[in-house]
Formats: C-alpha cells, structure tokens, sequence
C-alpha cells in the first residue's frame, strides 16, 4: 500500500526453468514494471496446486498470477498441460465464489521473454486495480461475525439443531 | 543437528554495491525482519557473496546458534550454491537455507523506492515464515555414462568429438549431410590469415575417421533422446546411402562407371553450381570415404530399371546395396554437445537485391566455391553466362541488423566480404574493379582490424551505404546490359547508380528451419532469435538449462571459427569434467509418498512424465522410484489425500510462504 493508496497485491508462481528466468531476465536487461507481484518460485507450473491459489486468495490476494513454459516446452515434458487443466478448472470455479476470472491468470512465457514477464505483470496489475480489491480475509470475517450472531439469536439448543441441520 | 531445538533465523540482507542498497532501503528491511517470529539475527552487509560475508554467515551460526539461514540478495540460480556451502561450513545442513531474490526480482525492475522496499519486506517475512519448515537433506548423486554423443559435424563437433576422443573418451559423432566438415569445409579461405580451408580443416576430418575411440555415423539424425543427464538413451536414424560403409574403400569406380557418363545433376556441396552422378562423393576428402547414391536421380532406385555398371565396377567387393534400408541405433550416452551450425539466409527474402531473378547475383557461399581451385570451375571466377567479371560489388549485412529479415549482426560477414574481396581481386584481371558496400565495418578480432587496413591498400573500393536495389534497367549506355546498384553514399552524401557484372550478397547467419524441433527433442530453450539458449550468457556459455547437454559453435549464435573451436573445446572440457567426476550432484527435490496417508487410489500413477511411480498391488499403495523422480511436483499437487510429498517444496513450505508474501502491507 504505496502513499496510503490501494494498489492490488499478487502472488505469482513462477517455474524454475522457464518464467522464473524470464524474470530473472527481465531483471538483468533492467526492464521496469509494477512492484505489486510476489514471486514464489516451483520448479514445475505442475507443482501449482489448486489449494495454493485459493489460499492465496483466502489471505488476501487480489489476483494469482502461474507463468510455466510454453506448450510443448516444458522441461518435465507435460507439468504445464496439468497446471492447464486445473487453471481451466478453477476460471469455472471462482467467479462463482465471487471471484472474477481477470484475477486468476496463466501465462506460457519462455526463458527467453523478459519482455513477456514485464507485459504479464503490467496487465494484470492493471486489470486487478481495475477491479478493485478482493479483500477475502474481510469477508471471513464478515461471514462469522454474521454467523455468530445469528448464533447468539437462537437460545434453546433446540433451535440451534434445527439451525445447524439445514 | 537438533530438530526439537527453538528455531533461530539468521537473516542477512547483500547491499550488493548500490544494485539493491540503491533501490531497496536494506536498513528498513533488516530491522522489519529482526522483529519477525523464530529471527535470532538481523543484519545488512555490502557483499554477501564475498568471503568476509560468508564467513559472517559461518562465524553467526556458531556465536549466534542459529539452525537456520536466510539470505536476501540476487537470483538463486546465481548464488543459492555459494550460500548453502556457506551454511554447511557454518555446521548446518546446507538445506537449511533459503534465498530471497530481491535484486533480479525487486531492486533492478522497479522505480519507486518505497515500493521496491515493501516488495523485499514481503519477499523476506516469506523466506523467514517457510525456513521454518525446512528439513536436513542430502544432495542426489546421478552417475555419469563415460560416453559422449556429439550432434554436428562441423568444425565444432569435429574438435569437440576429437578433445574427447584424444582423452580417451568414447565418443558417437552424428552428420546429418553424407560427409563431415560443415560450412568449413566449402570455404576457400580463411580470413584473416588466408589459411586454406581444406588444407587446416581435411586433417582433423580424417583424425576423425580414423580415432578408434570415435564412432562416426554420417548421413544420419537422431531420432530420439530419452533418459537424463548421466543416461541418455537416443536413438540414430541412419539413412540408407544404398552402399555399405563398411565394405566401400572409396575407390570410386562405380562413378565412373555409372552409366550417366557426364555429371548431370546439381552438386549440392558446390552450391549447385557444378554437376554431379547419381552416384557420387561429395568433395575429394570427403569423411567417411564412402560413396552413396541419390534415390532421386539413380535409375534403378527411381524405375527399377538400369544396367547397374556401377555393381559391376564394385565387383567383388559387393558394396552397394540397392536394398538398404534405413537403419535405428540405440545408443547410451552420459553427456550430449549439440554442435548443429546455422544456416545462411535465404537472399530469396530480399526481392530488391534479386537474387535468382539476374544469374549474375550470387551469395557469398557460391562465390566462396567459385574462387576455390577444386571449385567447379577450378577457381577461375567466371559468370554463369562464361564472361569474366570486370566489376564486382559485395553487399554486405544481407539479411543482417534488418528490421525486416533479421536484427542481429551475424558478425562473420565484413570479414567474410574482405576476404572475398582479396580473392575476387587475386583471381581476376587486376582491372578489375571490386566494391564493398557496408553500414558499418565491424572487425574486432586478432589481426582484423589489419586485414581491413590491408584491403584498403589492395584498391578495393568501400562505399558506405545500404544498396536500395539491384537492377538491370540501364538508364545510360555505361550500364547497359550490366547490373546497377543503386545505393546512398553516406559518406559522401548523394545518391550513386553503379554498374557491376557481379553481385555478391553477403548473407548472415540465421539458425536452423529445424532449430526447434531440435531444441525440443533435447529439452532445450532457443532465444527470441532462434538460436539456441546458454545457461548463462556470460559465465555459462556452453552449458544449457538441461543438465549434461552443452552447446558450441554457430547454434548458439554466429560466430567466427576461432570462436566455434574455442566453443567446442570448452563444451568438451565441460562434459569431461562430468565424466571424470563420474557423478553429478543434483537437488534432492524429489517427491515420495507418505504410505500411511496413501489411499491408494492411483490418481499419481498417469500423471508421471517419467512413470517412476508405480502401485504395489499388495500393499495397495502408490510408490515413487527416486532415480527415476526428477522433481516438478505434479503428482504432489495432484494427490487427493497430500500423501505426496516433494522435498523442497512441501506443502506447508508453499503455504507458509503465501502467507508471507501477503503478511506485509
């Protein structure tokens, strides 16, 4: 949060081979680009579990951000058509969680394409300040406060099994 | 190394110079760290790469008892090796370490200081948040299979194969083109020494041939390449010459007898300029010194239907073969050098220079084949049509520094062009008038720079200016029936028509149609330019991102012929000192499975580019084979019930670093 204004927090997750040393390259040829992406390093897009992006959305990031190699060229042969499946998979899945597709993104960038590294992150950083915040640790919370109190509504225990059992 | 033990980080932030400090306040971030769970220490140093910073590393573990280390500074494919040896000498398992990239990733590609300096902050509570987590390991010895298989024989994979040959090692040496010897081996010339070609390049083509130690398979590709670095398992397509090569002595008999009695077909190794039989050698020292035949234009093969002289001239030797067939050969293999060249640009692409429009322009392989004296025309420089040249001009950067063909300088064709130049001149009428038209003149090399001053001397004209076009529109009597170059002369700054009778276009390197389809059957990267990738463009220039497979020569990007031999001994020096090694050491990121939590239920088993993991059937378990694991995670993050698990990348490891990144705000 630069100067008390929002701009979007993303986690990506980069493969060894490939986007990992495109950044690394985007980072010798001293390209700028937006400082809101984290980079966490896998040696595989394949390594991405689904559980890693929804728990980077559950703490609080604003868009997830998988760069693996190109089709065809991935160095464990196929981790990234995996990574694929799943990403399809998941687009499905989160908008109806209330989580828009501009949010989750995949990018095949080769080890050679700073430039890509530079153009992925610049999009989406836009895209997702477009978007506006996430903020799903808040809506946790949210959501239990708005159990509890509808807890704290129910006296008898009766109540509260019949409550629980729909 | 006692687990049970409180957890004590020791966090070291590199200045390196002003690189981070400049961007990143270092200061800030150390003090935010210091204050972070399980943080014994905290600190912020000039150059952590140097020896008093790793010793600082190595004396904190002692004084400080820290079990954990974790370093900010550059990439860790850069220095992730150098601090772990720094951790393990400090008494700690090296695998207790974890480094944070916040130079490459934070300070070199971001403006805002504050920004750059929240990003480290995140980057660090990360590292600090995962190392927690980090278990003892043990690097992953692969044993190293002695033999090479070197890929190209040009000269590159001619001196690499015999380095290694003259080691001792056992070496397969895969062409693709019936001989050996490359683009090499069609020059007349060497610039800038005027070294004959064949007369430096045909002795180490026959040491080639006759090294007991290298096995030579021409005329063939590899088809196939399996396995990992120490055990590759390719597999060679040899391609039917249609004689045997153990059975050819090379006396060539059968040519003559052939019963085309004059050569009648486009001879490729002289550019198609001269003629060949369907049965045929490629050049007098061709390597192996056997002869083969065309499919396309021998009768019998192509109609069933000759008086087959050329069997008969053989006779008992038996050697051709008109039923051969096309051969696959498995090999083993520790380390590969792909020596594979480059391919010159097709002057087809620049319609304004037209080539193969006039027959009087020429790219600067065919001029190199008519200037040598076993040439097809004997080294005399005559035209196509028989007339001897009386003006020549050379174009230079064809197909090169073009925004429309292709950006790189190919970095060979000034030189090329001079030593042309010198030639033309030497083997013309000393009338003869020889221009060069460049952009700029780039000769950096030992003696280059003189060679150039030599030619200036020789009388050749030098015109500084990219030629517009090539034309046979005569606009004066002078021109006519020449061809006209239009070109701006920049120098002296208006726009010059000057009338030839020969072109020579200068055409730069480009890589392989089928660079690609290499690079994927090696498990490689190429370059936005289609070069083949090195590991590192300045301290790893032969090696790849695939362990045990090197790259020399002009694959790699266009260089000269002292660069490719220097180039192919170092990759050679490189898959030596694999061998001599005898092993290699590899991360222990591999994955195993956590039988108690295993259901069983084979989800795994397909997922495995590699199948090391199997089912056993009566444990009803999945199983994961170590040496066959080669680490990406897939199944790990595929397991329904997380029973896979992948050192390095556990998990809990992952998580708690999401859950750093995103701590700081």
């Amino acid at each position: 949060m630069t100067n008390g204004e929002w701009t979007p927090r993303i986690v990506a997750f980069f493969c060894n081979w490939c986007t990992y040393t495109a950044a690394d390259l985007a980072g010798v040829s001293r390209l700028k680009y937006a400082a809101n992406v984290r980079i966490i390093r896998v040696m595989c897009s394949g390594r991405v579990d689904p559980q890693f992006i929804l728990e980077a959305f559950a703490k609080g990031a604003d868009g997830v951000l998988i760069g693996g190699c190109h089709p065809n060229d991935c160095h464990y042969s196929e981790g990234n058509y995996k990574m694929l499946r799943r990403f399809q998979l998941l687009r499905r899945m989160l908008p109806e969680m209330g989580i828009e597709n501009d949010r989750l993104r995949l990018e095949w960038i080769s080890a050679a394409e700073g430039e890509k590294v530079k153009w992925a992150i610049n999009d989406m950083v836009e895209k997702v300040q477009a978007l506006g915040s996430l903020g799903m640790p808040g809506r946790f919370q949210d959501w239990d406060q708005e159990m509890k109190s509808l807890e704290q509504k129910m006296t008898t225990p009766e109540e509260k099994e019949v409550a629980y059992a729909h | 190394m006692d687990n049970n033990n409180e957890i004590r980080i020791g966090f070291y932030i590199c200045h390196c110079g002003s690189n981070i400090a400049g961007m990143v306040d270092v200061a800030d971030v150390a003090q935010y760290v210091e204050k972070l769970p399980g943080v014994a220490l905290s600190r912020h140093y000039k150059y952590m790469c140097s020896d008093p910073g790793q010793e600082l590393i190595q004396q904190d573990i002692k004084d400080h008892k820290l079990n954990r280390v974790v370093v900010a500074s550059c990439s860790p494919l850069l220095h992730e090796h150098t601090f772990r040896q720094a951790t393990e000498k400090g008494g700690l398992n090296p695998f207790f370490f974890h480094m944070v990239n916040i130079r490459e990733h934070d300070s070199w590609v971001h403006t805002d200081r504050q920004a750059a300096t929240e990003k480290a902050k995140a980057l660090a509570s990360a590292a600090i948040q995962r190392v927690a987590y980090h278990k003892p390991l043990e690097m992953k010895k692969v044993p190293i299979h002695p033999d090479v298989l070197v890929v190209g024989g040009g000269i590159a994979g001619i001196h690499a194969a015999l380095t290694l040959a003259n080691a001792g090692k056992k070496v397969y040496l895969v062409e693709r083109d019936p001989t050996i010897g490359g683009h090499m081996a069609r020059f007349d010339k060497t610039f800038p020494t005027l070294d004959c070609a064949a007369c430096i390049l045909t002795p180490k083509m026959s040491a080639v041939g006759s090294n007991p130690n290298i096995t030579l398979w021409s005329y063939s590709e590899v088809a196939e390449v399996k396995g990992y670095v120490g055990n590759y398992k390719v597999t060679v397509r040899r391609k039917p010459r249609y004689v045997h090569e153990d059975l050819c002595v090379g006396c060539q008999e059968c040519i003559k007898a052939c019963v085309y009695k004059e050569p009648k077909f486009p001879d490729e190794f002289n550019e198609g300029l001269g003629k060949r039989k369907p049965i045929y050698i490629p050049f007098p020292q061709a390597t192996p010194q056997v002869v083969l035949i065309d499919p396309e234009t021998c009768l019998q093969l192509k109609l069933g239907k000759c008086k087959q002289t050329c069997v008969a001239a053989c006779a008992d030797r038996q050697a051709i073969d008109f039923h051969q067939k096309e051969e696959l050969k498995q090999i083993d293999v520790g380390t590969i050098i792909l020596a594979t060249g480059f391919k010159t640009f097709d002057a087809k692409r620049l319609a304004a220079y037209g080539y193969g429009v006039h027959q009087n322009v020429y790219t600067a392989l065919e001029v190199e084949r008519l200037v040598n004296a076993s040439g097809p025309t004997g080294g005399e420089v005559v035209l196509r049509d028989g007339q001897k040249p009386k003006a020549i001009g050379i174009i230079h950067c064809v197909g090169s520094r073009d925004e429309k063909t292709n950006r790189w300088c190919s970095r060979v064709c000034c030189m090329y062009s001079l030593k042309l130049a010198h030639l033309l001149k030497e083997h013309s009428d000393p009338a003869t008038e020889i221009y060069n038209f460049y952009i700029d003149m780039r000769t950096p090399g030992k003696g280059y720079d003189e060679f150039y001053d030599k030619l200036l001397d020789e009388g050749v004209h030098f015109i500084r200016g990219r030629v517009g076009e090539v034309t046979d529109w005569a606009f004066t009597p002078e021109e006519e029936g020449k061809l006209v170059m239009r070109v701006e002369d920049t120098l002296a700054g208006y726009v010059r028509r000057i009338p030839v009778d020969m072109v020579v276009l200068a055409t730069g390197l480009e890589p392989h149609t089928d660079a690609q389809a290499v690079r994927r059957m090696f498990n490689m990267s190429c370059g936005s330019e289609g070069f083949f990738l090195e590991r590192h463009p300045k301290l790893a220039p032969v090696s790849t991102f695939t362990d045990g497979v090197f790259i020399a020569g002009c694959c790699q990007g266009p260089k000269d012929i002292p660069d490719t031999v220097a180039q192919a001994g170092a990759a050679a020096a490189e898959a030596m000192a694999l061998i001599d090694k005898k092993y290699i050491e590899q991360e222990p990121n591999t994955a195993f499975v956590d039988e108690t939590d295993c259901s069983g239920c084979k989800s795994c088993v397909p997922l495995c580019p590699y199948s090391a993991i199997s089912f056993v059937e009566d444990k009803k378990k999945a199983v994961i084979n170590e040496a066959l694991c080669k680490g990406c995670g897939t199944c790990v993050a595929a397991c329904p019930s997380g029973s896979i698990h992948q050192n390095l990348f556990e998990d809990e490891e992952i998580f708690k670093e999401i859950e750093g990144v995103l701590a700081y705000d």
